[in-house]
């Protein structure tokens, strides 16, 4: 469904992607660890272009980048992202954060929108904050309605962007266990996590970036209990 | 004590009532009232263009912006009015208190452009990605989600831009508009009082930005509220 072919990306002169080749297949769930710096935000957000990659390709769904260029807007229609800052629309209700983007650019019906958003979150645990700011909310909370906002695009990946780093310990649990209900429903997911717990467990994938590229991957079991390059097994050293 | 009332009152008499001089006041500060809500209205509209402008990929309209920017800034107003009433608007047979709102509002729309263009920057830098992750076009995603958040942080600015304005229009005079300053001076003209006059002028100019003032304390607090 995703297919990355030799991505690079420059920061003026700081190289931070240097090739990087994989695929990702439909309602595969791959989790991308790693030092700081290694890249692998960069390269998440290369999949919706949020970055513009200086060179490579990245086709999704058959559709090669200089195409989805001059339709970028629709592609990332189809591209879900969780921030790890949230990024709620502050000025707005939790409802009206999740039935802006269904309303204004599927042509949705108001009626239609919100019966969807009320689905959505009770989906995820929070049936009766409709018409709540963020600002009253707590950062789990943020985060489920972040992602009940991607959902309510209906889109066919969801990127999640250290979607746990910026929550209190207490609220970890709640947000990862709507991505992995998530994940059993089918969902294809690019999850980049310090989570080490969840990527094994939920992810069918691991994905080791180092210094711009993807040093090693694996299946779970086999890359963390049996990592087999130097790096890998420093960087689990430090983290497990 | 009494030499003092009487030549109080004898102030007042020569400067205010004689001749029906309050007139002079309460028309000088029409016009200067005026000539600020229209210098303000045409200084906004410059300014958020000017602001999209600088903010924009358009490299030449970005250029073009920062010129207007730098030598509106750079330059004095009264520098400016007269510039624009004899050498622009001056052969044309427009009224000057067009001319002088044109001047005005060219002048303000660079201080509000730089405002505005604070105001757009200091929505972080999420709120623009998560919009376009989601799909909407840039264009969209200003109007919808990165405006309505930087209007909370302009507006204090831009009011008190426009308290700012109503003092600088005191110049007006330099191309014989009739606002309060001038009508001060000609007052004094006609009673060789150099203090009276322009005691009543800054007096009424102090009244109208201590309401204005205490507005725009009022529209800070109501936008606190709402955070």
């Amino acid at each position: 469904m995703i297919e990355v072919v030799n991505l690079h990306k420059y920061f003026g002169m700081l190289q931070v992607l240097k090739g990087v080749n994989t695929r990702i297949k439909k309602q595969e769930v791959v989790c991308v660890i790693g030092a700081s710096g290694s890249g692998k935000s960069t390269f998440l957000r290369c999949l919706n272009l949020l970055e513009e990659p200086t060179s490579g390709e990245i086709i999704i769904d058959g559709i090669p980048l200089v195409e989805q260029r001059k339709d970028i807007n629709r592609l990332r229609q189809k591209v879900g992202m969780v921030f790890q800052q949230f990024n709620l629309f502050p000025h707005m209700t939790v409802m009206e954060n999740i039935t802006l983007a269904p309303m204004k650019l599927k042509g949705m019906s108001k009626v239609e929108a919100h019966d969807k958003a009320r689905d959505l979150l009770s989906k995820v645990g929070l049936p009766d904050k409709d018409n709540e700011y963020p600002n009253r909310l707590s950062g789990g909370q943020k985060q489920r309605v972040a992602i009940a906002r991607a959902l309510a695009m209906d889109p066919e990946v969801m990127l999640f962007d250290e979607p746990t780093s910026a929550l209190d310990p207490e609220m970890v649990g709640e947000v990862l266990n709507v991505m992995k209900q998530l994940a059993n429903e089918g969902m294809t997911m690019v999850v980049v996590t310090h989570e080490m717990g969840f990527a094994k467990e939920v992810g069918d994938r691991i994905m080791f970036m180092d210094e711009g590229i993807i040093y090693e991957e694996g299946a779970p079991q086999e890359l963390f209990d049996n990592p087999q390059r130097d790096r890998t097994r420093e960087f689990l050293g430090k983290v497990l | 004590m009494d030499s003092v009332i009487k030549s109080l009152s004898d102030a007042i008499y020569y400067n205010l009532i004689r001749e029906q001089r309050y007139m002079q006041f309460i028309q000088g500060l029409g016009i200067s009232l005026q000539l600020t809500l229209y210098a303000a209205v045409l200084g906004t509209i410059i300014g958020l263009f000017m602001a999209l402008a600088k903010l924009g990929r358009i490299k030449w309209l970005q250029g073009l912006a920062t010129l207007y920017v730098d030598v509106i800034r750079g330059t004095p107003a009264v520098v400016q009015l007269v510039l624009i009433y004899y050498a622009i608007l001056g052969s044309s047979n427009l009224p000057k208190i067009v001319v002088a709102s044109v001047a005005f509002g060219i002048n303000s729309g660079a201080y509000v452009c730089e405002l505005i263009r604070a105001g757009i920057l200091a929505v972080d830098r999420g709120q623009m990605e998560a919009a376009r992750s989601l799909g909407f076009s840039y264009s969209h995603s200003m109007i919808y989600i990165i405006i309505p958040q930087a209007i909370k942080n302009i507006l204090p600015a831009l009011a008190n831009e426009f308290i700012v304005l109503l003092k600088e229009t005191a110049i007006a005079g330099y191309i014989a508009l009739d606002d309060l300053t001038r009508a001060g001076n000609i007052v004094r003209g006609r009673t060789f009082d150099a203090y009276t006059p322009f005691i009543v002028v800054a007096l009424i100019y102090l009244y109208i930005t201590t309401i204005l003032t205490w507005l725009l304390n009022k529209l800070e607090g109501r936008l606190r509220e709402s955070d």
